[in-house]
C-alpha cells in the first residue's frame, strides 16, 4: 500500500465526465493531488449540468449548449472526452478506452452515472420523433421539436423527469399525454399520498394523465414518423412527439469483467466511497462516485443506497476525492442526507431524506388545497424524509429532525395558521419498484420498509 | 440554569462599541435566561436551527401575558416582518412583485446606474473637504435617496419622515428593565402617521403609475385584490424604515472596519474584484442587524434547555457570525474568506427582502469611498455610537480626509 506521500501522485484516472466527475477532479487537486490525472467521458461535451434540460431547456429559455459547468478551477486534466471506457483491469490497474488505449492509474474513481432507459424495442425507438431525455443532445433536439409546435406529446413515464417534459409542454401550450405504469406521478419516489397530488397537479394544468397502464407499441407511418401509441387499456394515442422518460440504466456494462461488485443498481462500495469487489471485499485503489455508485447509509439501516441526485454526486464526488489522497484515519464518510428538488407546473418540490424509507406519512405544515405544504414522512416512529411543495425555506428544520431520529410524527404548533393534523398519520403507501415502469429516483436494497423482510431483486 | 444579567450588559449604552466579548460569554453558555425572564441565543447553529423552526413565532401577539407588552389592539397594523404564515406569506409575496423575481427580476440590477449616479453626487460634494461625517455626509443620505427613489417618495420630505422613522426605530430596540409603553406607543403613533403619508402618495398614482414601488401596489393587477390600505401602509413603512436604517450602519461599519484595517483596504482597492466577498465579510463580522426576537408557540428544546411556550428568545445574530464552531478565526475580518454562510441577513422565511439592493448599495458605495479612506484618518476611535442595540451602528463617523482626495 502506497504511503500517505506518495498518494499526492498519480496517476489517478476518473471514468465519467460530468458533474461528480469534475467536482472530483476539482477536488483532488484543491486537496493538493500533484500527480497526473485523466478524465475519460463518452460525450464530446465538456461537463454540463443537467437539470436545466428538461426545465429552461425545453421551455426555449436557453440553448441546450449553454448549461455547461463552471469550473471552481482548472484541474489541469488530460481529457478524453467523446471515447468509451470499455473494460477495467483491476490487476493491472489499467483502464481500457474503446480507442484502442489504454489508461494506468494508481487509483481510479467510477463516475460513469446513468443512461436513459430505452424504449425496448429498437425498431420502435428508431420511429423519427421518439426521444429520450439525458443528455444535451438529447434536450437540443427535443427543444427544437417542441419548438415546431406538435399536437400532442406522450410521455411514457411520470417520474420528475417525464413530469418535468409534460410541464414544459404545457408550459408552451402544447398538448401533452403521460403514461404512467404505477398508480399515480412520482409515486416512486415520494409514495402514494403525496403521488395523487401530484397527479392532481398535472390534471389542473391540463395534461392528460394516465395512470395504471402502460404503452404496448410505438406506431409510425410509412415514412418513419411516430405517429402515435397503443396503450394496455385497449386505447390508441395520436401523437407527433414520444418521450421516453422510463428511469435511467446505470453504466456499469464495462465493468462486467473486472471483478467488481457491479450491478443494475450500481457499483458497491462502502461509506468511504471504496468500492467492493465481488466477494465483498473493499478495493482500496478503486473509488466510486455519484449515479452509479450504491453506498450504505446509517440513517437507513445501512441499505445500500443508490441516488440520482445532483447533491449526492457533488458531496460523494468530493468524499471520494479526499479519501483518494487519504490513508487511515483521515479519511471520511460519505453520510450526506439525500436532497433533491424539482420544479413543474409552477410549484418547487424539494425533498431531504428517503421519503422511500417510510411507513406513514403526515402533512405537518400548509395543506393540499393552498399547494403549498410540508409532508413529513416516518418509519416505525422516526422521522426519514420531508417534501415541501413551495415551502423550502423549512426543509432545514426537518433536516435536523432526520439526521437526529426524532420522533415521528412531528410535534404539533407549527407557526402557519394552521392546525397540525399530525394525529391522523397515513400510511406514505410506497410502492414496490419491481412494479414501476420507470425506477424510483431512490433505490434501497434489501427490503422495503412498509414490506418488512420481503426482498427485492433487482429487476431484469 | 442561573439568571444572567448579559442582556442588561448587552444593551448598555456602554458596552455598544464592542458588545463582542460579551457575545463570547453567551456563547460559553450556550443558552442564558435573562432577569426578564427572556432567553438569549448565540451559538450560530443554534440559531439557524430556531430560524428554520416552524414552532418560533414572529408575531408579538404569541408572546406569554407578561411578555406581552402593550395590548395587542394597540399595535394595528402589522409588517409582514412581524406575522406569521400565511398573512407573512401573502403580504411578503404582494410586496416582492414589484421589487424582485419572478415577477420584477431585474428591478434592482436596473438601479446601479442611479444609485451610482447618487452616489458619485455624494462624493462630488466631498470635494475640497478635510474633515467629512461618515454618516450624515454620506452613508445616511445615500440609502435615502436610494429607497426614495425606488418607493417613489420625494427626496425633500426626508425630514418628515426621519423623526418619524426614529420613534419607529426606538419602539424596537430592546431596554430590559425599562418600561416600554412610553417608546412603543410613540413607535406606534409614528408608524400611524408614516403609513397615512405614504398611502397618500400611493393613492396620488393610482391610474398615473409612474415605475416607483408605491405605484406598483397600488395599480397591481393582482386577482387577489393586492394590497388593502392598511396592509399598504404597514408594508411601505416597513420598506421605508428597513430600507435605509440598515444600509446606513452596513456602510458605516465597513468605512469603519476598513479603516482599522489599513492593509485590507489598501488590498481592496488594488482588487475591487474582492469587493462582493468584502461586503458579506463585513456581514458577518459588523451585521447591521445584531437582535432578532421569536416566540415559541410550543415548548422549544435549544442546546439542553427548555424555553417555555410564549417567552420570548432573542437570537444573537452578530454572536452567530463570530461562533469559532462556525467560522474558522471569527474575530478576524477576511474579505476573501470563503464559506461565509452569514446571519448578517437572517436565515429562513424571513430573510431579509432587500438583501439585494444593501448588498448593490454598500458594493457600489465602498467602491466609490475607497480611493478617498486610502489616506483617511478616523478622528475618535471608537465613534460615538447610535442608541440601538438591535440596529448597531455609529451615529457619527467623523473621519479627516487628505487636502487633495482625488490624487491617486
Amino acid at each position: 500500500m502506497p504511503g500517505p506521500g506518495d498518494l499526492r501522485e498519480g496517476p489517478i484516472v476518473i471514468v465519467g465526465a460530468s458533474l461528480a466527475g469534475l467536482r472530483a477532479a476539482e477536488a483532488l487537486r484543491e486537496r493538493g493531488f500533484t500527480g497526473s490525472l485523466a478524465v475519460v467521458g463518452d460525450e464530446p461535451h465538456p461537463p454540463y449540468d443537467r437539470p436545466p434540460l428538461s426545465k429552461q431547456v425545453l421551455l426555449g429559455m436557453s440553448a441546450a449548449d449553454t448549461t455547461g459547468l463552471p469550473m471552481r478551477r482548472d484541474p489541469d486534466a488530460d481529457w478524453r472526452l467523446g471515447v468509451r471506457a470499455t473494460g477495467l483491469d483491476p490487476v493491472g490497474r489499467q483502464v481500457l478506452l474503446a480507442d484502442g488505449e489504454s489508461l494506468p492509474y494508481d487509483r481510479l474513481l467510477i463516475a460513469t452515472g446513468t443512461r436513459a432507459r430505452p424504449w425496448p424495442r429498437p425498431e420502435q425507438a428508431a420511429l423519427d420523433g421518439v426521444f429520450t431525455l439525458r443528455t444535451r443532445d438529447d434536450a437540443g433536439c427535443l427543444a427544437e421539436r417542441l419548438a415546431a409546435g406538435p399536437r400532442r406529446v406522450l410521455v411514457i413515464g411520470a417520474g420528475f423527469t417525464g413530469s418535468e417534459i409534460a410541464s414544459a409542454c404545457r408550459e408552451r401550450g402544447i398538448e401533452v399525454t403521460v403514461a404512467e405504469r404505477g398508480t399515480a406521478p412520482l409515486v416512486g419516489a415520494l409514495g402514494g399520498t403525496l403521488a395523487r397530488f401530484a397527479a392532481g397537479l398535472q390534471r389542473a394544468h391540463g395534461v392528460d394523465l394516465r395512470c395504471g397502464v402502460t404503452v404496448t407499441a410505438l406506431c409510425g407511418n410509412d415514412g418513419g414518423r411516430f405517429t402515435g401509441a397503443d396503450l394496455s387499456d385497449g386505447s390508441h394515442i395520436d401523437a407527433d412527439v414520444c418521450v421516453i422518460a422510463m428511469g435511467a440504466v446505470r453504466n456499469v456494462e464495462w465493468l462486467a469483467d473486472s471483478g467488481l461488485a457491479a450491478g443494475p443498481h450500481g457499483v458497491a462500495c462502502d461509506a468511504g466511497c471504496r468500492a467492493f469487489d465481488m466477494y465483498g471485499i473493499v478495493t482500496d485503489d478503486v473509488f466510486v462516485a455519484g449515479d452509479v455508485s450504491r453506498f450504505p447509509h446509517p440513517l437507513f439501516d445501512y441499505q445500500m443506497l443508490s441516488l440520482e441526485h445532483w447533491g449526492n454526486a457533488v458531496a460523494q464526488a468530493e468524499v471520494a476525492a479526499h479519501n483518494m489522497i487519504s490513508s487511515g484515519p483521515p479519511r471520511r464518510p460519505h453520510l450526506a442526507v439525500p436532497v433533491f428538488w424539482s420544479s413543474q407546473f409552477g410549484v418547487n418540490i424539494k425533498s431531504v431524506g428517503v421519503p422511500t424509507y417510510s411507513d406513514q406519512v403526515v402533512i405537518a405544515q400548509g395543506s393540499l388545497s393552498e399547494r403549498r405544504l410540508v409532508a413529513v414522512y416516518g418509519y416505525r416512529g422516526r422521522i426519514t424524509a420531508a417534501v415541501t411543495v413551495n415551502m423550502a425555506k423549512w426543509l432545514e428544520y426537518y433536516q435536523g429532525l432526520i439526521e437526529a431520529a426524532a420522533p415521528f410524527p412531528p410535534a404539533p404548533g407549527a407557526a402557519d395558521g394552521h392546525p397540525l393534523v399530525t394525529e391522523f398519520a397515513l400510511p406514505s403507501d410506497v410502492p414496490d419498484p419491481r412494479g414501476l415502469s420507470h425506477g424510483p429516483t431512490v433505490a434501497l436494497t434489501g427490503h422495503l420498509p412498509d414490506r418488512r423482510l420481503t426482498v427485492v431483486r433487482a429487476a431484469g | 440554569m442561573a439568571v444572567d444579567t448579559l442582556l442588561e450588559r448587552i444593551t448598555d449604552y456602554a458596552n455598544r462599541p464592542d458588545p463582542y466579548p460579551l457575545y463570547a460569554e453567551l456563547r460559553e453558555a450556550g443558552v442564558a435566561r435573562q432577569t426578564d425572564g427572556s432567553y438569549l441565543v448565540g451559538g450560530y447553529y443554534d440559531i439557524v436551527a430556531l430560524f428554520h423552526n416552524p414552532r418560533l413565532s414572529s408575531d408579538r401577539r404569541n408572546r406569554a401575558g407578561t411578555y406581552s407588552g402593550l395590548p395587542a389592539d394597540e399595535e394595528e397594523p402589522r409588517p409582514f416582518i412581524r406575522l406569521d404564515d400565511p398573512e407573512h406569506r401573502r403580504l411578503r409575496s404582494l410586496a416582492t412583485r414589484p421589487f424582485g423575481p419572478p415577477h420584477s427580476p431585474g428591478r434592482i440590477d436596473a438601479m446601479r446606474d442611479e444609485i451610482t449616479r447618487i452616489t458619485d453626487e455624494l462624493i462630488e460634494s466631498l470635494q475640497g473637504r478635510t474633515r467629512v461625517d461618515v454618516v450624515d455626509d454620506f452613508a445616511y443620505p445615500l440609502p435615502v435617496s436610494v429607497i426614495c427613489r425606488l418607493l417613489g417618495v420625494p427626496r425633500e420630505d426626508e425630514p418628515t419622515f426621519r423623526e418619524w422613522s426614529n420613534a419607529i426605530i426606538d419602539s424596537g430596540d430592546i431596554r430590559p428593565g425599562e418600561d416600554l409603553g412610553t417608546s412603543q406607543r410613540a413607535g406606534n403613533q409614528a408608524r400611524a402617521q408614516m403609513g397615512r403619508y405614504l398611502v397618500d402618495l400611493a393613492e396620488q398614482r393610482r391610474g398615473r403609475p409612474g415605475d416607483d414601488m408605491l405605484s406598483a401596489f397600488v395599480n397591481d393587477p393582482d386577482p387577489s385584490g393586492g394590497l388593502t390600505r392598511e396592509e399598504l401602509a404597514a408594508t411601505a413603512v416597513l420598506l421605508l424604515v428597513a430600507g435605509h436604517e440598515t444600509t446606513v450602519n452596513l456602510i458605516t461599519n465597513g468605512v469603519l472596519t476598513l479603516l482599522r484595517h489599513p492593509d485590507q483596504l489598501a488590498r481592496l482597492r488594488h482588487e475591487p474584484d474582492l469587493l462582493p466577498g468584502a461586503v458579506e465579510e463585513l456581514l458577518r463580522y459588523e451585521p447591521p442587524v445584531h437582535l432578532l426576537e421569536r416566540i415559541p408557540l410550543t415548548h422549544v428544546d435549544v442546546a439542553g434547555t427548555t424555553i417555555p411556550k410564549g417567552v420570548p428568545v432573542l437570537l444573537v445574530l452578530a454572536s452567530g457570525n463570530r461562533d469559532p464552531k462556525r467560522f474558522r478565526d471569527p474575530d478576524r475580518f477576511d474579505p476573501t474568506r470563503r464559506d461565509n454562510q452569514h446571519l448578517g441577513f437572517g436565515s429562513g422565511i424571513h430573510i431579509c427582502y432587500g438583501a439585494p439592493l444593501a448588498r448593490v448599495e454598500a458594493q457600489i458605495a465602498l467602491v466609490a469611498l475607497l480611493p478617498h479612506l486610502t489616506t483617511a484618518t478616523l478622528v475618535e476611535d471608537p465613534p460615538p455610537y447610535r442608541n440601538s442595540a438591535v440596529l448597531r451602528g455609529p451615529r457619527h463617523l467623523p473621519i479627516e480626509l487628505a487636502p487633495s482626495p482625488q490624487t491617486r
